[in-house]
């Protein structure tokens, strides 16, 4: 307030114009990262190429293709997410009935918000010496335990959230009707269902897109997943490992697999955003 | 607001149907309801301990057997003679975490900022599915994205012309990589993989200040920067503190975009072009031929244990402040 007119007016446009600046260019420079790997992946892609897994030669420029790592990474992605909401429901569930205000939804809450921010190649070594231990090598069942641990935070916390948002008086209504707290789970999971839904389409594209985690966990094959107990490509890992090939050829199929793998997870992403708008609709607020 | 027809269709008395069952039917589903969502939310909570408990007592042989600060300060990692000094990753790890830092987190800032303050409530329904579907991309497409775009840039112009104009003054920024693959590169990449993550957490927080607060600003006469000024940072100083942190952490962990175009070079970098190794790095590269050399495993779950620390202590600090901000009614 001491400061003259003049600079206070100046002051009022130039702030928002650096603001808007910095948003503009990190725009910019993010969305050519979406041009950048549609472009070089539009290239290469073939119906070929999603269509087979790898013939001989492959990594030498053979024929062939990446079903392999689509199919792995689904199986990878989908059965992580059934386990991870499997778990993530009552845990919820529990964290706004029976312990609703208690300290150990606050520990709970503390100790998902670590398990988020952890870095998946942690988890990867942390389920690579577990399945040593059991005397398991590299599997989809291993992978998929690995990406149980990364995204069950993102899944249950997104849940909470949505959780959160449903009103006291509607809870406490239920309560007055004489329910027990297992039947106010059941009304609160029918009022979240829509976040939920969001959740796990999120944990989804999160697991399908997560390489560092399966890294050790899952291994990589040429073949296509067979059996729980076999390892299992990953289209993050066909990614990172063709691409430090030296053939061009090799190098083409990395960036297809890149398109393929961004397209999966924007479809999810997207798909997240309609359930969330369109069923949120039938929630009472 | 009874929970009768939560659907909206058809004549349905949810609610209501399940209260008419008999007692003991109830309470036995109770029963079996309450100790199902008891168990699991304690293994949740056990879960982390699990983890952290394995990865100390796998890291032990090294860790509680060399000092702890000749682990995080000696720059010799030679595993086949017995060395493990993590300094090099270390030094790594911060240099690459402190450039994207450095070069997101003003921006995002403000971004958010603007986004919070300064555009209507249609465009912000517009940026932010965007900001998020960003936020999802996984880290091996950024990576590639760096090795396409990046990497050449920085090599063919950014490296050459700083060196040129002002690497004589700041030794910081001499080029004697030719490569274009180094610290800077995946710093940069890095900077905008968290970018999105701090704008969305940040935003958040902001539009969470009361109108009050602004109202009042402006009645005492304050322009429209002025009072972003109070809502950004006085009270919502906090939240942005925590968008930070979080940013931090997924930047501090972050493995295979870094792999990608860190060069992994385990040399003491003398300027940001050169290569490097961060911890992460190590571990994705180096684990999977651990079993030939005694301590090596150790040695390597020694940097996931100084990950996990970095990441717990981060946490914390994030939830504290957050914590701090609901609790004058800042969220929610």
């Amino acid at each position: 307030m001491k400061r003259k007119l003049f600079v206070r007016a100046l002051l009022d446009k130039v702030w928002p114009a650096v603001m808007l600046l910095c948003l503009l260019g990190a725009g910019f420079v993010l969305s050519s990262i979406l041009i950048a790997i549609t472009s070089r992946g539009l290239r290469s892609l073939s119906w070929e190429m999603i269509s087979t897994p790898p013939q001989r030669a492959f990594y030498l420029g053979g024929a062939g293709g990446i079903l392999n790592a689509i199919a792995g990474s689904l199986c990878l992605a989908l059965g992580a997410t059934t386990i991870a909401s499997l778990v993530a429901i009552p845990v919820v569930l529990y964290m706004h009935t029976y312990g609703k205000g208690k300290r150990q939804t606050l520990l709970i809450r503390l100790a998902l918000d670590v398990m988020w921010g952890m870095p998946s190649i942690v988890y990867g070594a942390f389920v690579f010496t577990f399945i040593m231990a059991v005397g398991l090598r590299a599997s989809l069942l291993a992978g998929m335990l690995t990406l149980v641990l990364v995204s069950l935070p993102i899944l249950t916390r997104t849940f909470d959230e949505v959780a959160l948002m449903v009103p006291t008086d509607l809870s406490e209504s239920t309560l007055a009707l004489g329910t027990t707290r297992t039947e106010l789970a059941g009304m609160l999971l029918r009022q979240t269902v829509p976040g939920l839904l969001a959740g796990i389409f999120l944990a989804f594209a999160r697991s399908i897109g997560d390489g560092a985690s399966v890294l050790f966990t899952a291994g990589y094959t040429d073949s296509m997943p067979s059996s729980l107990l076999r390892p299992v490509a990953s289209l993050p890992l066909a990614i990172f490992f063709q691409l430090s090939t030296p053939f061009p050829e090799v190098q083409a199929r990395a960036h297809t697999a890149a398109l393929v793998l961004t397209a999966i997870i924007l479809l999810f992403g997207m798909l997240a955003y309609v359930v969330h708008a369109h069923l949120g609709r039938y929630i009472i607020r | 607001m009874l929970p009768v027809e939560i659907t909206g269709r058809g004549k349905r008395e949810s609610g209501l149907s399940r209260l008419r069952q008999p007692v003991p039917l109830r309470r036995w589903r109770e029963l079996v309801g309450s100790s199902l969502m008891r168990g699991f939310s304690l293994l949740v909570g056990v879960m982390l301990l699990v983890i952290s408990l394995t990865l100390i007592i796998r890291a032990w042989p090294v860790l509680g057997h060399i000092p702890f600060s000749e682990l995080l300060f000696s720059k010799s990692w030679n595993p086949s003679q017995g060395t493990f000094g993590l300094g090099v990753f270390v030094a790594g790890t911060l240099i690459v975490t402190l450039t994207a830092m450095v070069l997101a987190v003003p921006a995002a800032i403000l971004s958010a900022i603007y986004l919070a303050e300064y555009t209507s409530q249609r465009i912000r329904l517009l940026f932010k599915p965007v900001v998020d579907l960003l936020a999802g991309i996984p880290s091996v497409v950024y990576g590639l994205w760096g090795i396409l775009v990046v990497v050449p840039v920085v090599r063919e112009t950014v490296a050459p012309w700083l060196d040129q104009h002002v690497g004589e003054s700041i030794p910081l920024v001499r080029n004697f990589n030719p490569t274009g693959y180094g610290l800077f590169s995946s710093g940069f990449v890095l900077a905008m993989m968290i970018f999105p993550i701090i704008v969305s957490v940040s935003e958040e927080v902001l539009r969470s200040v009361p109108d009050e607060l602004r109202h009042a600003l402006y009645s005492v006469g304050a322009t429209k920067w002025e009072v972003t000024q109070v809502v950004a940072f006085r009270s919502a100083r906090g939240g942005l503190l925590a968008a930070i942190v979080l940013g931090l952490s997924r930047a501090i962990g972050e493995t295979l975009a870094v792999v990608m175009l860190v060069g992994n070079v385990p040399q003491v970098p003398r300027s940001l072009f050169d290569g490097g190794y961060t911890l992460s790095g190590l571990i994705a590269n180096t684990y999977g031929e651990l079993m030939s050399i005694p301590l090596y495993e150790s040695a390597l779950m020694t940097a996931a244990v100084l990950l996990f620390l970095i990441i717990l202590i981060a946490n914390i600090i994030a939830r504290v402040f957050l914590d701090r901000q609901i609790a004058r009614g800042g969220i929610r």
